[in-house]
This record gives structure tokens, sequence and C-alpha cells, in this order.
């Protein structure tokens, strides 16, 4: 029984039943959203230091102990701004897509279990609304880049199309092998399951199911959908004000969001000894987020068909024998001793590795006009 | 069944972050792909050309500054030479090696900056830039050093150079020249071996080596394309003849070569660096020149190897104090005649990172 | 070293393959008439002793009287250079061949001269202004241009 459960029980002794089953509702979706929003903020903050670091320079550091207040500066400066609707543009998508783009993300923490009993729905599919769910923000983008009436951003919104199909299909096939291990799709039973973290059973699961949350989160290497250098900003160059922020918010609560899922279903979620199970989940997101932000720092990024290519060529084929070979060894070994799965996955994720990377190329070259 | 598809023209630039200034773009795509592409120059015209006629030859050097502002102590040396070659004036030994250090110490930082800026264009997010600018503010606090300017230098003077140099700079620019090859070593390991760098740049947009001659590129551009063509080489002029380097030549021409040779470029670099300084002798750094040069009636061609191509100066002289004509040959705008040729039938992030390893600067580009 | 031809010499070669090209001869440049450009061009880019493959430069002189359209020519495999000119005396309309088929470094160059100078190439695939505005009026590189 969660924690919610126990305050709608107990609520429901005093104050009649849908006033028992609405309140505990809603306070738990603000305390949710509350811990979502300072999180946001903390990570924009932490992430503008931490690219500082990566690139020899020191990152906002004026505003309050460490510049911590600068991302609260930031979001003053963008409330106060001009909202600007291109003239030709279709205003009521040009509206509705930010939030089309920033609520999804909300929605997911739903399922992310902070504790054994700290989260607000323990769906017992709970792994599947997270993939529902966050797919929904691929359409709010192209309805950005659609609205817009910008040839930039409609090439970003093209790309995302392309890029959300793609990365769905091994990033679910990588979760497949989690659950089939785990044996529920409900996130806390996924967390109990893991006696040892999942990234020491399935090391190639966990590097497709990075990857691909990765390019789900448009995050570099894969930030095609905003390529600064190419598109300028993508699907949202003709936002500004408030509605610019909603889509940056969006942006670091996906990366929150996936940094927790991660942490869920791979690194062992909120277990952990001495510390509580909160603080334990916090280190891994901050972890798993750090070696984001790493990746942005160093690598550059890849060309629209190599991204495809690496989809469908790399991560696709890779996860099907993942998925494959872990079916076989739950159906077949259920009583070995972990430890053997562990060498016998490692051994197989090296050799798929290197071989991927022997036969397969990026390719994509010249096209004859 | 078909489906009824049309290009579309995207007007990239004058305000694009990869366009490397004012820069603009005529892209007709057919999804991402480039089917034509029409560039767009001039909004940086500020007619030095003409501006050149009305002044004394003097007066010209600080023009010079504002051609290619990344290296601009480089235009001032290929000015200098042509005026020097007009007027028939020869300049002291130690003015020599002080330009040609000035000259090395330029391409270095000029091709740290072409390196980091086509890294940006390529997605790296400022971290190669950053990194490449950590050693180009030394040598801007080099130049502070020796001319008081850290971006429009005007050192160089008809005759030598404007100033001797101070005594701090020698002990500074050996330390730097000995922690270089370091640092382009560490440059190297970031980058060269970096998997998506050599996807997105190996065989990417090339350049044959028949096009590069007929577009008369030059610089990196042509060794790139298998060319080994430097003037320094090919035609020696100051004293390049003493110094003892390598002229690095691409194999095939593409974008990843137009790397490769920026980089090894830059090792040959400090290798004369390394002579020059060892060679440096004493004595006076500016040969006599009346203040108002009236060079004899006649014609002069001067050209450098500047870092990003042949840099000339075409100048006719009247006998009077200013010069009849003054021409600039740009290497960027020439250059530029490639784009086109490399870009059709790739990427629109192609077109990006070709533009960005042709190395422009629009204030040399437009003049 | 680069050598630069001597122009007497090279005359002499000119005059062989089309006569009555040259207009004017000195030790270090070649003047010939603007008719008869495009075919020395050709007979010195393709003659193998002197492969002039490689264009450096191309600009034009205002001398008043005439406009004096200047090509610093180079080739890369024998390392010599040459200056080729010709000369153009109608200021209202001058008109010279291009050189873009030979010499595709040409293109910018000359579209630049066309800009500044106004002087039109005959031939040139796409002779636009370069660096001024479409509508500009007048060649401001021209001397009586204030």
């Amino acid at each position: 029984m969660t924690l919610l459960e126990q305050f709608q029980l107990w609520l429901g002794g005093i104050w009649p039943d849908w006033a028992a089953y609405i309140v505990p509702g809603i306070v738990g979706i603000l305390v949710v959203l509350g811990f979502v929003v300072i999180s946001v903020i903390v990570f924009i903050w932490y992430e503008r230091r931490l690219l500082g670091r990566f690139q020899i320079r020191l990152g906002p550091n004026r505003l309050g102990p460490e510049g911590i207040f600068q991302p609260l500066a930031t979001a003053l400066k963008i409330l106060l701004k001009e909202d600007i609707v291109p003239a030709m543009g279709d205003k009521i998508i040009h509206w509705l897509a930010p939030v089309i783009v920033f609520v999804p993300v909300l929605m997911v923490f739903a399922v992310v279990p902070f504790g054994e009993k700290a989260i607000l729905a323990d769906l017992n599919v709970g792994i599947v609304y997270v993939v529902a769910i966050s797919s929904v923000s691929a359409v709010g983008i192209y309805m950005a880049g659609w609205a817009s009436n910008n040839k930039y951003a409609l090439i970003a919104a093209l790309r995302t199309v392309a890029q959300m199909v793609s990365y769905e299909l091994p990033v679910v096939l990588a979760i497949l092998g989690v659950v089939l291990m785990a044996g529920s799709m409900s996130m806390t039973q996924i967390v109990t399951a893991q006696t040892l973290p999942f990234i020491i059973f399935q090391p190639l699961g966990f590097v497709i199911f990075f990857l691909g949350t990765v390019a789900e989160m448009n995050r570099s290497p894969f930030d095609l959908l905003e390529a600064d250098s190419e598109i300028v900003a993508g699907y949202h160059i003709e936002y500004s004000g408030m509605k610019f922020a909603m889509f940056y918010l969006g942006e670091y609560g996906h990366a929150l969001a996936y940094a927790c899922i991660i942490s869920t279903l791979f690194l062992g979620g909120w277990q952990g000894p001495f510390l509580p199970p909160i603080i334990w989940l916090m280190i891994k997101v901050v972890a798993v987020f750090s070696v984001i932000v790493w990746m942005r720092a160093t690598l550059p990024r890849l060309r629209v068909d190599q991204l495809m290519a690496f989809a469908w060529k790399g991560l696709l084929p890779m996860a099907i024998i993942n998925l494959f070979i872990i079916a076989a060894e739950v159906l077949l070994l259920p009583e070995i001793t972990p430890w053997i799965i562990v060498a016998m996955n490692f051994v197989f994720a090296g050799v798929l590795i290197v071989l991927w990377s022997k036969l397969f190329t990026l390719g994509g070259g010249r096209v004859e006009v | 069944m078909a489906i009824r598809t049309e290009p579309f023209i995207l007007n990239m630039g004058p305000q694009h972050p990869s366009t490397h200034g004012v820069f603009r773009m005529k892209v007709t795509l057919d999804g991402e792909v480039v089917v034509d592409l029409e560039p767009v120059i001039g909004y940086l015209h500020r007619g030095i050309e003409k501006l050149g006629e009305t002044r004394t030859y003097t007066q010209i050097i600080p023009l010079t500054d504002r051609l290619d502002y990344v290296a601009s102590m480089t235009n001032n040396f290929a000015y200098v030479l042509a005026v020097e070659k007009l007027a028939g004036i020869k300049i002291p030994e130690r003015a020599e090696y002080i330009r040609i250090i000035m000259a090395e110490t330029m391409r270095i930082s000029s091709h740290l900056m072409a390196v980091g800026f086509f890294l940006n264009d390529l997605g790296a997010m400022m971290t190669p830039v950053l990194y490449m600018w950590r050693e180009r503010e030394k040598l801007l606090d080099l130049y502070e050093m020796v001319c008081g300017q850290r971006l429009t230098y005007n050192y160089m003077r008809i005759g030598g150079v404007s100033h001797d140099l101070p005594e701090e700079f020698l002990p500074a620019m050996k330390k730097w020249v000995a922690e270089m090859p370091r640092f382009i070593d560490e440059y190297d390991q970031l980058l060269s071996q970096n998997e998506i760098l050599l996807a997105r740049t190996k065989g990417v947009c090339i350049l044959p080596r028949d096009t590069a001659v007929s577009i008369a590129a030059s610089g990196p551009v042509l060794r790139a394309s298998g060319v080994k063509w430097d003037l320094r080489k090919a035609d020696p002029y100051s004293i390049y003849d003493r110094f003892d380097f390598e002229v690095p030549v691409g194999t095939v021409g593409d974008n990843y070569d137009r790397y490769w040779v920026r980089m090894q470029e830059a090792r040959q670099s400090v290798r004369i660096l390394e002579q020059a300084i060892a060679q440096l002798p004493e004595g006076e750094v500016c040969a006599k020149v009346p203040k108002l040069l009236r060079p004899p009636v006649g014609e002069a061609y001067g050209h450098i190897e500047a870092p990003k191509g042949e840099l000339g100066f075409y100048l006719v002289s009247d006998n009077s104090i200013a010069p009849y004509r003054f021409h600039i040959r740009p290497p960027t705008l020439i250059n530029l005649t490639a784009l086109k040729d490399m870009v059709i039938g790739w990427k629109v992030a192609d077109l990006i990172i070709t533009f960005g390893s042709i190395d422009v600067c629009l204030g040399e580009i437009d003049r | 070293m680069t050598t630069a031809l001597n122009g007497e010499q090279l005359a002499e070669k000119i005059i062989k393959a089309s006569p009555d090209a040259v207009v004017a001869v000195d030790k270090g440049a070649v003047v010939v008439k603007s008719e008869s450009l495009y075919q020395v061009a050709e007979f010195l880019k393709n003659t193998p002793e002197l492969d002039f493959d490689y264009l450096v430069n191309l600009t034009v002189v205002d001398y008043m009287d005439y406009f004096e359209v200047v090509y610093h020519l180079v080739s890369l495999k024998h390392n010599h250079s040459l200056v080729l000119k010709t000369r153009c005396r109608d200021r209202e309309k001058p008109v010279v061949p291009s050189v873009v088929g030979l010499w595709r470094s040409a293109d910018f160059q000359e579209r630049e001269v066309y800009d500044l100078m106004g002087i039109v190439f005959d031939g040139h695939p796409n002779l636009k202004r370069l660096l001024l505005w479409e509508g500009f009026v007048g060649h401001p590189l021209r001397r009586d241009y204030l």
C-alpha cells in the first residue's frame, strides 16, 4: 500500500468519500510537481556549472552562492518577455504545442517510485504507461514545428517524427528485457526485483536503453531537432517568453524523468544501504544526468541519415538479440546463480558491440540530384 | 503511389549561427538534400579598395587589419611586402624574423579558430572552441605585449615593424612554443579519433584535385585535395627559404582532410617558430623609409601564404603618395567558389560543416 | 621560386599561335587584344610547356582612357607565372570575353569586377552584382565615380 493510499484511507474515516479520494490526490500531485519543478531548476544550474567545468570556464557563479539563483533570474527574465506568435502561423496549435510537450513530462513522474511506498500511482503496467505517455511529446514538437510556419521549424518537426519513431523501438525492446527478468511491469516491483542492479545483468540492454533515451530526449549527440548550428533552434525557433520556457522546462523535465526511469530500471532505483531511499534515487539520477551532460559537452552531432542508420541498423537488431538472450536465460536457467548469468551477458554484450562496430558503418553518402 | 513533392528554398543567413559572419546562402532543398546553392555576399562591404586609393601607403596598413580579422597581422605582412616590392625597399634582418614569428603565430591562431569552429558546426557545443581559445588567448596576450592591440594590430610598417620586441616577449614566446606541441596532441586526442567526427567528415563533400586547381583554391583547401602548393615553399617570400618545414598534403580532399591539414600545419608552424626564435638576430627593426612614400611608376603583385590561402595585393603606382589602384586578392572568396560543387547532393548538416571547413572570414570576402 | 616568364619571349610564342593578338609587350606582362583574349588564354592553358592551369588573380585598373584587365597566371606544374593583360577603350559599355570556361576561379572575380568596374564579361554564365545590391547605380571603383 502506497503512502498516498494510506493517506486516503486515513482521511476516509473523517471526510466524505469523494473528498477523501480527491484531496490526498491533489496534495500528492502538488508535492511531486513541486519536486519536479525545483529539481529541474537545480538541474539547469547544475548542467550550466558542469558544462562550464568541461569547457574550462566557470559558468554562472554570481547570483547567490555558487550562482544557484541564476535559473530563477533566467525564469523571471523569460516571464517578462513578449510573447510573439508568427503572423502567418497557426495560432491555436502554436499555443497548444508547448502544453502538449510539457504535460506528458510531468505525467511520467506519477509512476516514478521515490521510495518503497512513495509513489503516486503504483500501476501494474507502470513501464508501459511511461513509454506511452512520453511519446506524446513528439506530437507536441511536431505541432510546434508545423504551427510556426518557419522552414527551420518544419525541418525540425519532420526530423522529430523520424527520430522518435525510430528510437521508440529499441527502447521498448530493451525495457522488455528488464520486464522479463523482473517478472512484472510495475515500477515498484521492478525495483524490488533488483537484488543486484539490472545494469550488471543486462549491460547491453542498459547501453541500448541509455542511448535510445538520450535520443528521445533530444540531447547531444542526437539533438538534431534543435541543432543550433544547422537549423538554428529547430522547432522552438518561433517561440518566446513563457512558451519558450515551457519547452525549456519540458526538455530538462524530460531529462530528469528519463534519468529517474534509467535509475529505476537498471540502477536499482531507491535501493541502497544507510541513506534514505529518496537520497539514493537522487544520487543515481544525478550520476545519469552528469553522464548525459558529459556527452553533450564532448560529442559532435550525428547527421540525420546516420541517426536513422544507428537506430535501425545498430540498436534495433542488437536489442532484438539481447531480448532473445534474456528470454532464453530466464526460460532455461531459472535457478542458476546470478553471477554466471552476469558473466555470460557481459561476454555477449562485448562480442555484439565489437561485431557491430566492425560490420556496420553509419553510412550515408552523396545522393545524386 | 508516388507522393507529389517539390523542392523548397531555404534562406540561410545573414543572421545564422554558423555562417561565421554575415554570409547568406540561398539553398534549394529536396527534403534534407541540397539541390542548389547560391552564395550571397556583400553585407560587410566597406569599399576598402576604393578607400585605399585616397590614402597614403602607410595609412592603408590599418585598413588591411580589417580584412581577415582573425589573422590580421598576416594581412599587414602581405601588404607591406607588396609595397616593398613596388618601391624596392630592403628591410633589416631582425624585422624579417619578427615578421615570420608574427605570421606563423597568426597561422596557428587562425587554424585553432578554424578547427574549433569547424567542430562547433559539427555540433560539439563550444567545447573544442573554448579549448582552442585557451591557447589563442595566450597568443593575444603576447601580441598585446608587442603592439598594444589584441585584434587589429597595425604592427608592420613599410620597411619593417613599428616597435622592437619588448624584453619580456621572447621568454614568454619561448614558453608558449615549448608548450604548444603538447596542446596540439591534446586536441588530436580529443578530436582526431572521435568516431562521430570520422563518420561525419570522412569522404564527405569531396573537392577533387582538378576542380580545386581550376577554381584556384589555395591554402589548406587546395592542399587537402592533394596539391602540394604552398607559397612558402613554391615561391619563398621574405626569408622562408631559411627554415626547415614540411607541407602537409591531404589525400582525397574531404572535410576530414581539410581538418587534418590544418592540425598538421599548426605543428609545422611550431617548428618554424622554434627555428626563427633561435636564429633571431639583433639590430634595427625598421629601414629608413620616407614618411610619404612615392614609389616609382609601375605595378606589383605581392602574395603570401596566409592561413586561409593565398593573400595577394596588387598595387599600381603613379608616383604619387597614394596607390593608383589597390586590389586585394582575398583567398576565401575564391575558395568559396568550391562550396557549391562540394555540397550538391549532401545534406544540410554537411553544407554547414563544409562551409566551416573552408574557413571563411567575411571581413576578407566582402572587403 | 616561381619564375616570372619573360613577356617578350612569350609574346613570340603567342604570335606564332595567333598572329596579331599581341598589342604591347614588356618584361613583365603581355597585353593582348580583347577579341583574341580567349584564344590566347586557351593557348596558354593548353600548351604543355606553358600549362597555366591556375588563375590566381583577376582585376581591372581604370586608366581613364582605357580599362586594363589583368590576369595573374601560374602553372602549378612548372612553377612559373605570367601577367596577361587586355585593354578595352569603350567607357559606356566595355566588353571583354569571359574566361570562366577555362579557369573557374574567374567566376566570382569577374562578377566582382563587373560589379565595381562595370566591365561586361561576355560569356559569363551568371553575371550579376557580387558585393553591391541589385539596383545599385554606377560602378564605384571607377576613377570618375565620386
